[in-house]
């Protein structure tokens, strides 16, 4: 081998072996531990891929596997269950109301005069570098009984007695919208950006007023970016964890919360590693159509 | 040809940036309040500030967490530069799928998912849990997003430049240095900053990898406001707020300036 193909093997191999150690390994670890019992993976947690012992001492571990814990999170007197719906349901209608926030904001956008595009990017993307917990810390303040938004809407004489938002679904709607706005955003105004003005022009002039070829034309031209920005939002936000935490109540279940619970509060690491391999299961499909789009975007162009 | 906005958009437009900076806004005021209280106005203090100077255990976690943050971007932008390469330049080879599989697969993987896989990785291999630990798992986390962001720079890249500095006999090692960095520098900064945000922000997989003697500010941060909300935090969240805005309006600067001088350069060499 020469040294340029050795050159060329190192640049692929650093950044596959690092993946592979500290993405995939870690993974398969969590799926044996998926379907270990409980006596053998709670901490203090012995290795069983001690490697040194030699392929019989693995081979034995591998027939203690049991499908127990999948049992047990799948069955119906367990709250998993509830949780994967509704988180599934809670991502679902948030990111939707993302898209009817996020349209209109990347549509405006998309529309300004070009010099002050960058301007109004920038301000998108700001409040992303901003840490995520502050800017949901910061609805605690606006969302609470005695918070901003009540105080008010009591100096408006809109209400005789406080709203109680924080600590409701309400709550965590408001936190996901808040938080994931610049993903939505920035997809949407980057296919909006792209479009040719002249199919409007053309629209136009053949007679179509401007919401239906907006409703013709406009929005297909957007579905990709619709598509990503959709899968952007929906996809982390069904594993989320701080903002149910922090903004919603007791009665908010989602399954983020519930591995959390699971892993430190009960101390289950074989029960936890279920939920989340079946949680993993409950995205492989919007992951895998995520990536496609990348894919698309990055070799498409 | 620039056009006027409909008064449509330009609703669309303040409602959506009233949203995004109404909470922030009013978080930097409260944290000059004088009052203990949040949420009752008693005149402007910097009372607060100076509480937070005498806070030892904000401080130290502030302290691992830039420290985490710097060495996390420093070697997420080696690896996803050259993850970024081996996707752009390499066509097909063995086991390309699967590595693209793990470059995009971290983007949208739920922190929950990426904590306790890391989590029960360390324990596996019996690694001592506190700093580094932490700094393992920002590291593979944000050289996905380092990839990403890079990726998008070099697809772009013309790669004529390239082949002459070869053709000249530039070794390929250097080639990458004198010609490819220089152009996607741009992109491999804005990768730093990135990793280095991503890196100050996560809670959810610190708090996981994390042992005794290694927290950061956001799992200090979230420890507190669990109790409460405090004017403290408030200060603590406008600190970081003030920094994060002098950084990015001082890298945006910077960048347009370098993209007019690399036209000027362009349109130069052309007339030339």
């Amino acid at each position: 081998m020469g040294a340029k193909a050795k050159g060329r093997w190192l640049v692929v191999a650093i950044p596959y072996l690092w993946l592979l150690a500290l993405f995939l390994v870690p993974f398969l670890i969590v799926f044996k531990i998926s379907l270990s019992q409980d006596a053998i993976a709670q901490p203090p947690y012995f290795p069983t891929f001690d490697l040194a012992e030699g392929w019989a001492v693995f081979k034995e571990n591998f027939s203690e596997l049991s499908f127990e814990n999948y049992g047990y999170v799948l069955s119906w007197d367990n709250e998993f269950i509830e949780a994967y719906v509704s988180s599934l349901v809670i991502a679902g209608i948030s990111t939707f109301l993302l898209l009817l926030v996020g349209y209109p904001m990347a549509y405006a956008m998309a529309r300004a005069p070009k010099s002050i595009r960058p301007t109004l990017l920038m301000l998108v993307i700001l409040p992303f570098w901003t840490s995520f917990l502050i800017r949901v810390y910061a609805w605690i303040g606006i969302l609470s009984p005695e918070g901003l938004l009540n105080q008010l809407l009591f100096a408006l004489g809109l209400i005789d007695n406080p709203l109680q938002i924080l600590a409701t679904d309400t709550a965590v709607y408001i936190g996901i919208v808040y938080s994931y706005l610049p993903f939505m955003i920035l997809p949407l105004y980057s296919t909006l950006e792209k479009m040719d003005e002249t199919l409007l022009e053309a629209a136009a002039d053949l007679g179509c007023p401007p919401l239906a070829a907006f409703w013709k034309i406009t929005w297909p031209l957007s579905l990709p970016g619709v598509f990503a920005g959709c899968l952007l939002c929906f996809i982390p936000a069904v594993g989320e964890f701080v903002i149910p935490d922090l903004l919603g109540g007791s009665d908010t279940l989602m399954i983020g919360k519930v591995l959390w619970t699971e892993f430190s509060v009960n101390r289950s690491w074989t029960v936890s590693s279920a939920v989340a391999v079946l949680l993993l299961l409950v995205l492989v499909v919007p992951i895998v159509l995520y990536q496609n789009v990348q894919q698309r975007e990055l070799e498409g162009r | 040809m620039d056009k006027k906005l409909s008064p449509f958009n330009v609703t669309s437009l303040v409602f959506g940036f009233t949203f995004l900076y109404l909470p922030i806004v009013l978080l930097v005021i409260y944290s000059f309040n004088a009052s203990r209280l949040v949420t009752v106005w008693a005149g402007f203090s910097t009372h607060w500030y100076g509480e937070l100077l005498r806070n030892q255990q904000l401080l130290d976690a502030a302290w691992v967490t830039l420290r985490v943050a710097f060495l996390t971007a420093c070697f997420a932008t080696v690896l996803g530069t050259l993850a970024a390469i081996t996707l752009t330049r390499y066509g097909r080879f063995l086991g390309r799928t699967m590595f693209s599989g793990m470059i995009y697969a971290p983007l949208v993987m739920p922190d929950v998912i990426t904590g306790l896989s890391l989590l029960l990785l360390f324990v596996a291999v019996n690694f001592d849990r506190g700093f580094w630990t932490i700094t393992l798992a920002h590291i593979t986390f944000t050289m996905c997003f380092v990839c990403v962001v890079v990726q998008s720079r070099l697809v772009t890249f013309d790669r004529s430049l390239e082949e002459a500095a070869l053709d000249l006999g530039c070794p390929p090692f250097k080639t990458f240095f004198v010609i490819t960095l220089p152009i996607i520098l741009p992109a491999v900064v804005s990768g730093w900053m990135l990793a280095f945000t991503l890196s100050l922000d996560d809670l959810v997989i610190a708090s996981f990898t994390t042992g005794p003697g290694a927290t950061t500010l956001p799992m200090r941060i979230y420890s507190q406001v669990r109790l409460g909300v405090t004017p403290e935090i408030n200060a603590v969240c406008t600190i970081l707020i003030g920094i994060v805005t002098v950084v990015v309006i001082a890298a945006s600067v910077i960048t347009k300036r370098q993209e007019v001088e690399r036209q000027k350069a362009e349109r130069l060499a052309a007339a030339g």
